[in-house]
């Protein structure tokens, strides 16, 4: 396949096409709002379906009805609407379904401003909505890796019945890049199907029991069971999906971490440090969660040389937390991040590293 | 001896979890009769509230799924836009439907979806312990509005119905009563022809029952009854709206 010129948000959106999607939901809000305008046009083209709902509220409720009847479903907004979100996505998680949410942040908190941020790192890590679940959450640095990711995030969201979320930024979703198209090996799903490796969907009760596609648990210890299962189910994913991006890693004097678009200007820098004989490596977690722990273990073991780790976000640290739990101390943390309309420049991450010399 | 009235086989064997005198066990039994009758009990994919008929898929034997309090309409848009072929409704209380939902129920209706929606007024949130529903009579006492609904704080009971009416997308509206069992008879026509509208693809279709909640009432069953004849069906009245 042949190179196409692309935006961010157009990667993803292709990205949920080729993975055989055939149902968006979305609610206008920028920087994001190239993915809604592709779908509007590509959808009805290959007989899918494209709905504008009324707020986020509905748009990932229609996302749950889609998923529940067996169908790949994506949802794309932008911070405030994401917070919006969380209702739903919350029912999905404890409905186990899969699902697909994008978060092109923006700043915040309130309405903030349109400039890219990376200040929702909580709120897609942590839970964001109510109870005991998690999502899993890739962050894509390249265009490239926006498509690709798109792709490994239908997967996923399959394999684990679980919201699976792409969280980039403003930046990632404006920023054209040259990218090859690849299709998985997938049927995409069409009107009406009854998808055999989802036995669980609603497609109405013919020949077979009734299904229920429901997160309530109302009788005494139904609850906790179902947690526990969900926990178990957490723990899985922990042990088999951490992805990063790592080099330098086990030579470096000084290592940063920054993932999504940061992770893509402290390379920048990296290589700015290496003209200068500084050894300062990168550690960029492509998945935000589960965290890339055991990268670091590895690391702590395998590096003789480290002296600190320097954490660069577009938040006020955020994902700062995580890498402290996984350092607990044994190295110092330091931190470099803006976000408001200010992103961390290849020189400001330079002078910070001089700076830890 | 021939059998006449025999257990819809949408309908589970079970005894439900409502109040004596409570209107939802009625009306679940009547969308059953009609699916049956319809013969589409494989086709339909129920979508049930967040409400006292939370846990409405334990009563019927066919596909279900759960909506955050006031999605159904959203959650029933997302099934039946890839399930053209399925006969998709929703089952929502007037606090779900009304207030929390009434961004999604406009809309869904507004888009024409080829739906069929039930909805239960009961005038109360029953779920949640008797508080104000938008449909709330003036002068009704509820937990919230102690002193009975008073226009000048809490407004007035919501017509949904009537505003629903006004949209072009909206094929069939209707306002039943379960107060005596010729009022459950005409709720059962008017359920049928909503499914009916489904089948024949006319686009959005509505059935508001009038449903009475004893419990938050505070009043006996058969009172209740009373209530819902002498005034409720005053405030709102019934017959076909569109
Ligand atoms: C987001 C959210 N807010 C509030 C509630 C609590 N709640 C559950 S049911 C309900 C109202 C139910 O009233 P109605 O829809 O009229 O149904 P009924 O119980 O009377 O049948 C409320 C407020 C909830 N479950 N979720
Ligand atoms: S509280 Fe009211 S609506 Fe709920 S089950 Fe009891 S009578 Fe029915």
């Amino acid at each position: 396949m042949g190179k196409i010129l692309i935006n961010g948000n157009e990667a993803i959106a292709e990205g949920a096409i080729r993975a055989g999607c055939r149902f968006f939901a979305g609610y206008p809000i920028t920087p994001q709002n190239e993915i809604p305008a592709y779908m509007a046009k590509r959808m009805p083209e290959i007989g899918g379906v494209f709905i504008q709902p009324e707020s986020e509220l509905a748009a990932i409720s229609m996302v749950m009805g889609a998923s529940a009847s067996g169908f790949r479903a994506i949802t794309t907004s932008s911070s405030p609407g994401v917070s919006l979100k969380q209702e739903g996505i919350s029912y999905i998680a404890g409905a186990q379904l899969p699902a697909v949410i994008v978060n092109i942040m923006r700043a915040g908190p309130g309405l903030g401003n349109i400039w890219p941020a990376q200040s929702d790192y909580f709120q897609a890590t942590k839970g964001g909505g109510h109870g005991d679940y998690r999502n899993i959450v890739l962050a894509p640095s390249t265009v490239q890796e926006a498509f690709d990711l798109t792709l490994l995030a239908f997967e996923l969201a399959d394999i684990y019945r679980n919201p699976v979320m792409i969280l980039g930024d403003g930046m990632l979703g404006q920023m054209m890049e040259p990218i090859t198209i690849s299709d998985i090996k997938r049927k995409p799903d069409s009107k009406d199907m009854v998808p055999l490796d989802k036995p669980w969907a609603l497609t109405g009760c013919r020949n077979r029991k009734l299904n229920l596609v429901a997160s309530f648990r109302m009788r005494e210890g139904e609850m906790e069971k179902r947690n526990l299962e969900l926990q178990a189910h957490y723990k899985e994913i922990v042990r088999k999906e951490q992805r990063y991006e790592a080099f330098n890693e086990k030579e470096a004097e000084i290592i940063i971490v920054a993932y999504g678009t940061m992770g893509r200007i402290a390379k920048g820098a990296i290589k700015r440090l290496e003209a200068d004989n500084k050894k300062v490596g990168l550690i960029r977690p492509i998945g935000l969660w589960p965290f890339c722990k055991d990268v670091f273990t590895k690391l702590f073991k395998d590096n003789a040389t480290l002296k600190k780790i320097l954490v660069v976000e577009m938040s006020y640290g955020q994902m700062l937390e995580d890498v402290e739990l996984t350092v607990l101390g044994r190295y110092p943390v330091e931190f470099f991040g803006r976000s408001g309309g200010g992103v961390p420049t290849e020189e400001e991450i330079v002078k910070k590293v001089l700076e830890l010399y | 001896m021939e059998k006449i009235y025999n257990l819809p086989e949408s309908l589970i064997d079970v005894s439900t979890h409502y109040c004596p005198g409570c209107g939802h066990g009625i009306v679940h039994r009547i969308i059953c009769e009609v699916i049956d009758e319809l013969n589409i009990r494989q086709k339909i994919i129920g979508v049930a509230p967040i409400g006292c008929a939370v846990i409405a898929y334990k009563y019927w034997d066919f596909d279900c799924c759960e909506a955050a309090h006031g999605r159904a309409l959203a959650v029933a848009t997302g099934i039946k836009r890839v399930r053209p072929a399925n006969i998709v409704f929703t089952y929502q209380g007037d606090g779900d439907l009304a207030a929390i939902g009434c961004a999604e129920t406009i809309h869904a209706a507004n888009r024409g979806e080829n739906l069929t929606t039930i909805f239960i007024n009961n005038a109360i949130y029953g779920m949640t312990g008797g508080q104000m529903a938008p449909t709330t009579l003036l002068t009704q006492k509820t937990a919230t509005t102690p002193a009975g609904r008073d226009a000048k704080l809490e407004g007035y009971p919501l017509k949904i119905s009537e505003l629903l009416a006004q949209l072009e997308g909206v094929a069939y509206i209707e306002r039943t009563s379960t107060d005596s069992p010729k009022a459950v008879l005409i709720t059962k026509k008017a359920i049928k022809e909503a499914f009916q509208n489904q089948i024949d693809g006319k686009g959005f279709s509505m059935v508001e029952v009038l449903s009475p909640c004893p419990t938050y009432w505070g009043l006996k069953p058969v009172d209740a009854v009373k209530w819902m004849r002498e005034v409720m069906i005053k405030e709102f009245p019934l017959g076909r709206i569109k």
